[in-house]
């Protein structure tokens, strides 16, 4: 039966399924409902976590880390800053090969302070050796943060887990849910059974000094199960609709691709929009379609190209800039089709930044744009006050 | 010389928790302190330790000092990682008769990880944290930190034509430790091994967060002989520079006196190339004492004669 709730709560059902061991949380907006539904759990008997209020994010992640070591199955939370001051911990979480799994409420980044949503987060942790995933909808969601622990937990990955939810958007957004059901999550996702742990009775070290002659295979090893990790991803998506009966999950999505000649991509719920605008662009005679990013991290290069061939023009559309750089996802894009001689033209656009909102005839007019000219790392929707402010 | 090949008996072996072949300097205070912490706390030990000499020494991959079960995450965090460990190990049931020690140096400890040690007082956790004091960032080549004492040269603390080096008094760690309202806290130093071991066990007798500050002389930082670490520690503590004692539920219980063994500070200071500035000009007499106000203070406080 389905329940209408906000994405928050999708979180928290879905992590409560999962039974972690050890729950480490802090407070910041837009993620706080996340933690305060578990808390609530824990406080009403219905989940057998330890729940550990700490003093900082950082020490939220620092807790999750020794937790994991000893073999506990972990969980936390956060956004923009916060995820940030958690970064050098989830830096050492990914090389100490450790499956945490967090969901992070995506917000911009400070200064100036902003608390709305953008995916800027997210993007600052992309090269930590982190799976990320972002969800569309709380549907998704859900079925997500499940599949997140089977991915971060399987022995051939071992590797922290991020899923990303937009925040307000999906946060604080009401949608019907299918919770799963305990039973087929405890077929579906086994106890946790770590390869090492602390143990007394086997003591090992672990966090070692690596010098020069050992340091670099630690990286090629983690860039080898990155890659490993997709395929991988793919199949727990397959068990999943097994268990399920519903599928919700893979490295990308495709919308009305079958013969499109322009595609939009784009991650998490703007493309809920971006389908809209298809379907609009669609009525009007257009080949549009829409290639939606689930998976970030490991980013499926092989996946997209082979989505996108035959497709003449792609429109990426993303809420995060390397400043200096340009289009994260573009750049990544371009990449995948490098000395291709199939490469779409590939336009993007960066949008939506600290809460903008998105409206339908601000996708469309960029798809217009993309008939006209190139458009490289194009601001969609700049106001002319705000541009000639002193601020 | 003793020749040793020609010896029949081989010289008894002794086991110990932090094995000998690391890579500590000679005359190491705080490798000597830690093998006796560990020896004291016994094998059911797990360990968390920050980044700093400590864990650079002992771990070079694929070697390991560690006989205990064993973890390095950052600089900052060894308290809320033991935390985790804590916590993980009481959901899965496995926490019986198991010691959690967090440790780290002075700057790991008073400085940059002090929210996260603040939060693991406050959230009660059944842990030993132990601060090796060794007065500086030795690791890093002898900066100064929160509990360097006052007038010591240090790398980014120098002594100088208009300097006495370091211009601040020791953070009082103890004490912040017991405003907690933590039930022990401890200071102690290498330079008193069986003093030492007896805090270890009953800083482990006791149940929820304990703080054991354990002074450890550093012959490369302080600038001494490594054969007088012992001696240097057991000046500071006889000068009443570094006073010992044990604290319960907030009350001072027990203190080691010095009675007449009491020695002014020129002792302590005067063996260690930190405070050489200070006898080298005449006008280091009025910083002399200072310190030396500082150690009647402590003695005055703490009952010390």
């Amino acid at each position: 039966m389905k329940r209408i709730m906000e994405g928050s709560m999708a979180v928290a059902e879905a992590v409560k399924v999962c039974r972690p061991h050890v729950i480490a949380a802090y407070p910041i907006t837009p993620q706080t409902h996340i933690v305060e539904n578990l808390a609530q759990m824990v406080a009403n008997g219905e989940l057998k976590s330890e729940f550990v209020n700490v003093e900082s994010e950082f020490g939220a992640a620092s807790v999750v880390l020794g937790a994991s070591a000893v073999g506990a199955r972990t969980f936390s939370a956060s956004s923009s800053q916060g995820l940030l001051l958690m970064g050098e911990v989830l830096f050492n979480i990914a090389g100490m090969r450790l499956p945490v799994v967090l969901a992070c409420a995506n917000r911009s980044v400070s200064a100036p302070i902003n608390i709305w949503n953008d995916h800027q987060d997210a993007a600052a942790l992309r090269d930590a050796g982190i799976i990320q995933f972002f969800a569309e909808d709380n549907q998704e969601l859900h079925d997500l943060m499940i599949q997140a622990y089977r991915v971060a937990e399987d022995p051939e990955i071992s590797l922290p887990c991020i899923v990303n939810l937009d925040g307000f958007i999906l946060t604080h957004g009401f949608e019907p849910v299918e919770v799963c059901d305990q039973k087929l999550v405890d077929e579906f996702l086994p106890p946790y059974k770590p390869l090492n742990y602390l143990d007394v009775k086997n003591p090992m070290t672990f966090g070692a000094l690596f010098e020069p002659t050992w340091y670099q295979e630690t990286r090629y090893r983690i860039q080898e199960t990155m890659e490993e990790a997709k395929p991988l991803i793919e199949g727990v998506s397959k068990d999943f609709e097994k268990t399920f009966g519903r599928f919700s999950g893979g490295l990308l999505e495709k919308y009305r691709m079958e013969d499109a000649e322009s595609v939009f991509i784009s991650m998490g719920s703007v493309v809920g929009t971006i389908k809209d605008a298809v379907d609009e662009l669609r009525k009007g005679g257009e080949k549009a379609g829409v290639l939606k990013v689930r998976v970030f991290r490991p980013f499926p290069t092989e996946a997209i190209v082979e989505a996108l061939s035959g497709v003449k023009n792609v429109v990426v559309m993303e809420k995060m800039i390397s400043l200096g750089a340009g289009g994260i996802l573009a750049s990544e894009i371009k990449q995948a089709f490098y000395r291709n001689p199939q490469a779409p033209k590939v336009d993007n656009f960066i949008f939506g930044l600290g809460g903008r909102d998105i409206p339908l005839e601000s996708i469309v007019e960029a798809y217009e744009k993309t008939k006209k000219q190139d458009n490289r790392d194009v601001f969609v929707d700049l106001r002319k006050e705000a541009l000639e402010v002193d601020y | 010389m003793v020749d040793t090949a020609k010896k029949k008996e081989k010289p008894p072996v002794v086991e110990s928790l932090l094995a000998p072949g690391h890579r500590a300097c000679a005359g190491c205070g705080e490798a000597l302190a830690a093998r006796l912490i560990m020896d004291a706390a016994g094998s059911n030990t797990i360990v968390a330790t920050t980044t700093g000499c400590l864990e650079v020494f002992s771990t070079p991959y694929p070697e390991s000092a560690w006989k205990v079960a064993w973890i390095h995450s950052l600089f900052e965090n060894s308290s809320a990682v033991a935390a985790g460990i804590e916590v993980g190990l009481r959901a899965l049931g496995r926490e019986a008769g198991i010691n959690i020690i967090a440790q780290g140096g002075d700057g790991a400890t008073a400085d940059i990880g002090i929210g996260c040690l603040s939060g693991m007082f406050e959230r009660g956790h059944n842990i030993l944290y132990i601060c090796y004091d060794n007065e500086a960032y030795m690791n890093t080549g002898v900066q100064r930190s929160g509990l360097t004492p006052f007038d010591s040269h240090t790398s980014t603390s120098p002594s100088g034509s208009v300097s006495w080096g370091n211009p601040t008094e020791k953070k009082p760690l103890p004490q912040i430790a017991a405003a907690h309202g933590i039930p022990y806290v401890a200071v102690a130093t290498a330079g008193y091994p069986v003093d030492l071991q007896n805090k270890v066990k009953r800083a482990l007798s006791i149940k929820g967060p304990k703080y054991l500050q354990v002074h450890v002389p550093c012959p490369l930082g302080w600038a001494h002989k490594p054969e007088d670490t012992i001696e240097i520690g057991r000046l500071a503590v006889l000068t009443g520079l570094y006073p010992i004692y044990e604290m319960e539920n907030g009350e001072v219980t027990k203190v080691r006196k010095l009675g007449k063994k009491r020695l002014p500070v020129e002792a302590y200071l005067k063996p260690q190339g930190r405070f050489r500035h200070l006898f080298a000009k005449p006008e280091g007499k009025e910083e002399i004492k200072r310190i030396q106000k500082i150690a009647d203070g402590n003695i005055e406080r703490f009952g010390l004669v």
